[in-house]
């Protein structure tokens, strides 16, 4: 693939892209990325003229997890926006859109444990068994573990091949955190459908990309291949290509 | 243990020239025309000012108020910000703020309630006409919403009782239903169908006629705000919030068990009798515990009370009735 063609305009020109990510583009994401902290607190303190709320608990719980969302769908965006925008280099924003993915999940799950339950281990317990939106809220910030565990270079370079499979578990927990979202509202699911509609249009862009990849080459496609796919197949051809 | 309740201190809440007037009823002179003609001194002005002063008495209360007293359990009453500005009420939005937010649009006069059904009274009557034989008393109870929050309220009203005998409902009359105003023009939250409008609630007659079913007019001594339900609204202390059905234009008397809104919007999860019950789950989540809005961080989460800590007053409705089924 070609590099932005000379002519191309482009901000700060003393600088190189890895300086230009360094010094610029990824402090500038950090701190837009810890905004949200600054308004839930603004909500929370009544702070800049907001009206404290009124259950502050349930608010916590409600913004760090659609917050969490948020990120999650934001690391989802930029395979799409490389492609589409020819945006080379943004990939080197994802891991940071990850790791605050978990930060605002494991926030949420704190909420939940210490201020919404108390601390009471066996209600936390029994809500994850008893409560489906719970068990699958639960195993998406279970499987967000291992993905920031592994996100320094040291373990991509150690995993090799097994990195990318192992990062593709990120569709999964996109589609059961917006799962989880729905589940728990009680009867005005726009938001969560909102999110399921972004969703679908993030992982169907991968989907239709890689069929149209496919097609051209008849004697490796199975006649009835097609509709069998998963998502997470599709996807391959995403960090193959 | 049966200690009263503490009360909040009344300067927090109400303007002084409320606050003197609380312990007195409303003399024949202040009383409307209506009131007057039924012959009946004690009787209930509303002024259609949300948020204005009522004058009310809580004598006729003193034996209920202690029955809000649960043991072991320390029930202050919410302060009138949180109990005005954390309101479920689907006409204005489904957001909890919704309501404080666009409730203020509605006109609550003039306002008129109709009575019909299996009764021998019925009729549309003008608000004013329809409240002035009342005297209001306070109450304070425990909230208990399906969501698993709860709150203590002070209301003002009266019992539903009172208001249904003076309609003289028939033998036939086994079920008392409600319903709300529909107005999508004031009410932006009508607009969409995500309820079927007008939102509709119900009681079986016993349950109606019990002394602690209430119609409420006002909160914390004023006016009732428009969010909480102005100008009239229904509390049954026992049973989950949404009973507590708001904006009342109609009451009928009825001989079937009539259709109420979130039991047809989703009946495997909202029954018809919604009494609260931490022995019998939500599909979706537990109601054994629930969150008392404005408990201290860390200490919000206390058990939920079969019946809503009013078993004594009314368990003996549902002798012999399988819960799990009639949730």
């Amino acid at each position: 693939m070609t590099t932005t063609s000379p002519t191309r305009t482009r901000p700060f020109p003393g600088l190189n892209v890895e300086r230009r990510y360094r010094l610029l583009y990824k402090p500038a994401v950090f701190l837009a990325s810890l905004m949200p902290i600054g308004w839930i607190a603004s909500h929370l303190l009544g702070w800049f003229g907001f009206l404290p709320a009124v259950d502050p608990v349930k608010f916590l719980e409600l913004e760090f997890g659609q917050t969490a969302l948020n990120f999650i769908l934001l690391t989802l965006l930029i395979t799409p926006a490389r492609q589409l925008a020819g945006l080379t280099h943004l990939p080197r924003l994802r891991r940071m859109l990850g790791l605050f993915a978990f930060f605002y999940a494991a926030l949420h799950f704190t909420v939940y444990v210490v201020l919404d339950l108390d601390l009471n281990w066996r209600m936390v317990v029994a809500d994850i068994i008893k409560r489906p939106y719970i068990t699958v809220g639960f195993t998406a910030l279970l499987l967000l573990i291992p993905l920031a565990v592994t996100s320094t270079q040291r373990m991509m370079r150690r995993l090799g091949k097994r990195w990318t499979k192992l990062h593709r578990l990120v569709y999964l927990i996109a589609i059961l955190g917006v799962w989880h979202y729905y589940w728990q509202v009680k009867l005005d699911v726009r938001e969560p459908l909102l999110y399921a509609l972004i969703l679908a249009l993030l992982l169907g862009y991968r989907v239709v990309r890689s069929l149209r990849k496919r097609t051209p080459r008849p004697a490796t496609t199975h006649p009835g291949g097609m509709t069998g796919r998963t998502v997470a197949a599709a996807c391959d051809d995403i960090h193959t290509a | 243990m049966a200690a009263r309740i503490p009360r909040i201190a009344p300067s927090e809440i109400t303007p002084p020239e409320v606050y003197f007037n609380r312990r007195a009823f409303l003399t024949g002179a202040l009383a409307t025309g209506a009131g007057a003609a039924l012959g009946r001194a004690a009787a209930a002005i509303v002024p259609a000012q949300s948020g204005a002063p009522l004058a009310y008495t809580t004598d006729a209360a003193e034996s209920v108020e202690a029955l809000v007293h649960a043991p072991g359990q320390n029930e202050k009453p919410n302060t009138w910000e949180q109990i005005t500005h954390y309101n479920n009420y689907y006409e204005f939005g489904t957001g909890k703020s919704d309501p404080a937010e666009y409730a203020g649009q509605l006109q609550t006069r003039p306002w008129s309630v109709t009575v019909d059904g299996e009764a021998e009274v019925t009729g549309n009557l003008p608000l004013e006409e329809f409240l002035s034989p009342y005297a209001l008393e306070e109450r304070i109870y425990r909230f208990r919403c399906v969501e698993a929050w709860s709150m203590v309220i002070p209301w003002v009203g009266f019992p539903l009782a009172t208001l249904l005998k003076r309609f003289k409902p028939t033998s036939r009359a086994k079920y008392v239903a409600f319903q709300t105003l529909y107005r999508p023009s004031q009410m932006p939250g009508q607009r969409r169908d995500i309820l079927q409008w007008p939102y509709r609630e119900g009681l079986r007659i016993d349950e109606a006629m019990n002394p602690l079913t209430f119609m409420v007019v006002g909160l914390y001594g004023r006016v009732l705000p428009n969010q909480s339900g102005a100008p009239l609204r229904l509390i049954v202390p026992w049973k989950y919030g949404f009973k507590g059905i708001k904006a009342i234009v109609r009451i009928t008397f009825t001989e079937d068990q009539p259709a109420t809104t979130w039991s047809q919007a989703a009946p495997a999860e909202y029954g018809f009798y919604a009494n609260v019950n931490p022995n019998v789950p939500h599909p979706r989540w537990s109601q054994a515990t629930e969150r008392r809005i404005g408990n201290p961080f860390f200490h919000e989460r206390q058990p939920t009370l079969m019946f809503n800590g009013y078993a004594d007053e009314v368990s003996h409705l549902y002798k012999g009735m399988d819960l799990h089924r009639y949730f």
